[in-house]
């Protein structure tokens, strides 16, 4: 057992102390604490969107609080930097390890800290050497002169792990690092991580799978909405609890009022398999219905999204539209077949920023606005005009360069564009991700609309409160399968956060 | 409308235009003559309209090293066919010209389409393999100007309204790629998928085929200009228009072209390219060194570079509500 950290307990090596981040629009931490002591694991828990990242970003320098205090050995402190967090011996392994290729595995753990030898140069022999003693203590079988290229997704997970070593640290934050692991190499990261523990180490661990917390966390921190819920030991609470202390909230989004009356079946998906990514997808959409994906992240949804819009091919399986089977090859074929998908990364997938509004609007029904070939610019023109006009898209002129309108607007030109193309099936993916309240409520205003105008709609979301507000039926995908399909009663934010973790499914 | 075209790239560049005219017209009055600037536009049809092919492949995010070797190939097989043939029409030329150029415009394109190597390593290899098939096709040997049938020599100095042949071809291309870039889908193409590619793929549009378009008809107007080439020297031979392609590129930076693809129009082209012609051909009449020339085109490049990367600059995030744009 260990000891409970009460006021006979250790200082915190680490601690956040009513901490306040600011974006604009939006509230990311609102007065959180968070204390890390040394030789204990600390599960932070949330779901998407409730600030572990931000939390990560201010512990480590990267962004500065607007409020509260950061506190080391009980001393406030100021991060003006990740220098200056790292220089405290505080070190995060991320999700996705920010590591060279091209560069050697010692290289790669030393990278910018590499002992110098004579005349300031890199004195390669003892890099090597610590290299190896730092990959032997953590029981990582790495020869520290590979190429990092030359190593699986595990090793170079195990490799960041030794860099953070590398430099004396004494609070490491890892993020969510089983990510990637497969069963086994999840085990090693175990023994990993109670070694860190005994060497008096405080760790943060952030993580969605409640069997591994329960396995090697001593404490929990529990954030909703940028907001501190609750701590204690491990020993204390059970996992209903914690679901509970994660979706528990009080109803401060409200949700467009829906009428659920789906009408024919538009969309059928039967046996779709990839070799890698996923399996066994079945699922049917009528007209009208919004169809709520939900999991963790990396469980597949975007990419059956993806096999299904054409850009993946999957190994097998047939998608039926009203009933005929089509091949879709394309995003091409998907479009003509009237599927279309608004991806995530807006950014780099969504608006062709050089080009002005009008020509953006138009450019997946070019073919509506062509004749052999050639463009009619009075249609293009009355196209774009519509469907900005619907989505209240306010610029000066239609011939703007669409990197010159903000973020929100630009969002709504790569709506308007899928719209235009007078979709069947419109598919978004994270449609709120990274917007605003007000611009969400007004996503969400919009899909409701969409709906009632019978339109079939896809919704892959990872926020519990937007998939139960907005979807009339909602497929939970774990692992690359879909493990169940709630609709009415049965879909309560518990039984979401249950069958996406699975939990239930291993005791 | 006035005032945004007087902002634009293409105004910048007419304006400079116009002052590297009145700079050399004070040194040397003779050069604005009506007659000499025809004949400065002449001189430059050539380049102009190589750039425009470039243009378009360098929107797509790609490079054509190829069309000078392009040029110099089908020069050289249009060049052997008259001696072969002397009595094949004209059109009969013209057509083998381009379709040659475009066939070996396609084989770029189908290289980086379908096996997705950089365009700049397959530019590079087939600029060689095209001066090499000239090689061994020629023997190394040149065609003189009294191998070349008399009408085949005379199409481009032909005078027609007051202009030569050659000018008007090039008005022609100039003329038609507007409209293929501003009216068409293919066009519209082209400004997409170098905009961006990711977008373009979720759009439904093709970004290899849409490339192998381009490096198509950046070959098809390699091999215009090989004909006019060769018939306007009266000679091919394995070197013709050795280093082209480099003023070719060079143009098309200068006239706004953005190498990360995406922006550019047929005017910034064609006035970069005149903008190159002017240094050309004003520069030996006003008695200064070629070496100069050189540095002056060099110079006119990095500062037209410079001027590209600032007006492309991105903006920072708005996070201050005043600042976000109206527009």
């Amino acid at each position: 057992m260990q000891p409970q950290p009460s006021a006979a307990a250790p200082v915190a090596i680490l601690a956040l102390d009513a901490v306040t981040k600011e974006f604009p629009g939006v509230r990311a931490l609102s007065e959180v604490s968070l204390s890390l002591y040394p030789g204990q694991v600390t599960a932070l828990i949330g779901e998407n969107g409730a600030g572990k990242s931000t939390v990560v970003k201010v512990l480590t320098g990267i962004y500065q609080p607007d409020g509260g205090r950061i506190l080391v050995d009980g001393r406030p402190v100021r991060f003006a930097n990740a220098q200056a967090a790292a220089a405290q011996g505080i070190t995060a392994i991320h999700q996705e390890t920010v590591l060279f290729d091209e560069l050697t595995v010692a290289e790669n753990i030393f990278l910018g800290h590499a002992p110098r030898g004579r005349f300031g140069l890199i004195d390669t022999a003892a890099m090597i050497a610590r290299s190896r003693d730092i990959l032997t203590g953590i029981e990582a079988e790495i020869d520290p002169t590979t190429r990092l290229r030359d190593l699986s997704i595990a090793s170079k997970h195990l490799v960041a792990i030794a860099r953070a070593l590398s430099v004396d640290a004494r609070v490491v934050i890892m993020d969510e690092p089983t990510a990637a692991l497969s069963h086994k190499e999840i085990h090693e990261l175990y023994a990993l991580v109670d070694k860190l523990k005994a060497q008096g180490k405080a760790i943060l661990f952030i993580s969605h799978k409640f069997d591994e917390i329960f396995r090697i966390a001593d404490r929990y921190a529990v954030f909703r909405d940028g907001q501190f819920v609750g701590e204690g030991a491990m020993s204390d609470v059970t996992q209903g609890a914690l679901v509970q202390m994660m979706v528990g909230r009080s109803v401060d989004q409200i949700f467009p009022a829906r009428r659920h009356n789906p009408g024919k079946e538009v969309l059928k998906v039967v046996g779709y398999d990839h070799p890698t990514e996923f399996a066994d997808i079945n699922f049917s959409l009528r007209r009208g219905e919004i169809l709520g994906f939900y999991g963790l992240i990396g469980a597949g949804r975007s990419e059956v999204m993806q096999a299904l819009y054409g850009i993946t091919k999957p190994s097998k399986g047939a998608v039926r539209i009203d009933g005929d089977v089509r091949i879709i090859r394309s995003p091409a074929d998907a479009v003509a077949h009237g599927i279309v998908y608004v991806p995530e990364d807006r950014g780099r997938q969504g608006a062709i920023t050089a080009l002005p509004i009008y020509q953006n609007v138009t450019l997946p029904s070019l073919g509506r606005t062509s004749r052999h070939g050639f463009l009619r610019l009075a249609q293009e023109f009355a196209l774009a005009r519509e469907y900005t006009a619907r989505l209240d898209l306010r610029a000066a002129s239609l011939e703007t360069a669409v990197g010159n309108l903000s973020g929100g607007n630009q969002q709504k030109v790569v709506i308007a564009k899928w719209l235009a193309t007078q979709p069947r099936v419109i598919i978004l993916d994270e449609p709120t991700k990274g917007i605003d309240i007000g611009s969400k409520a007004a996503v969400h205003e919009f899909m409701a609309e969409l709906a009632a105008e019978g339109l079939a709609v896809i919704m892959v979301s990872s926020e519990i409160p937007e998939v139960l507000g907005m979807s009339d039926r909602v497929i939970v995908m774990r692992e690359g399968r879909i493990v169940d399909e709630l609709q009415g009663a049965a879909l309560t934010p518990e039984t979401l956060v249950r069958r996406a973790a699975g939990i239930g499914d291993m005791e | 409308m006035i005032r945004r075209y007087l902002q634009s790239r293409e105004a910048i560049l007419s304006a400079a235009i116009l002052v590297l005219i009145a700079v050399i017209a004070l040194r040397f009055p003779a050069f604005i003559t009506p007659a000499n600037l025809a004949n400065v536009f002449n001189d430059t049809s050539p380049l102009m309209i190589l750039a425009i092919g470039q243009m378009i492949v360098i929107l797509t995010k790609c490079i054509d090293l190829s069309v000078a070797a392009n040029l110099a190939l089908t020069g050289m097989v249009v060049s052997l066919l008259n001696i072969a043939a002397p009595d094949l029409p004209l059109a009969v030329t013209l057509l083998v010209a381009v379709s040659l150029g475009a066939v070996l415009g396609m084989f770029n394109g189908i290289l980086v389409w379908k096996l997705n190597i950089p365009p700049i390593v397959v530019t590079l290899g087939t600029m060689t393999i095209y001066r090499g098939i000239i090689f061994l096709i020629s023997k190394g040997k040149w065609v003189n100007a009294h191998e070349m049938s008399a009408p085949f020599k005379a199409l481009p100095r032909h005078v027609f309204l007051g202009f030569p042949v050659l000018s008007w071809i090039a008005l022609a291309v100039i003329l038609i790629a507007i409209v293929v870039m501003t009216r068409t889908t293919l066009g519209r193409a082209f400004y997409a998928v170098g905009g961006n590619p990711h977008a373009a793929v979720y759009t439904g549009l093709n970004v290899g085929r849409t490339q192998f378009w381009a490096f198509t008809i950046s070959g098809a107007l390699a091999g215009l200009t090989g004909y006019l080439w060769v018939s306007r020297y009266a000679v091919a031979y394995v070197d013709i228009a050795g280093g082209f392609e480099l003023d070719v590129v060079a143009a098309c930076v200068i006239g706004g072209i953005s190498i990360a693809g995406g922006v550019g129009t047929v005017g910034g082209a064609v006035l970069g390219a005149l903008f190159l012609g002017v240094i050309k051909n004003a520069l030996p009449v006003i008695n200064i060194s070629p070496f100069w020339q050189l540095a002056i085109s060099g110079a006119a490049i990095l500062i037209a570079v410079v001027l590209n990367s600032r007006a492309n600059r991105t903006r920072g995030r708005i996070i201050l509500k005043q600042t976000e744009p109206v527009a």
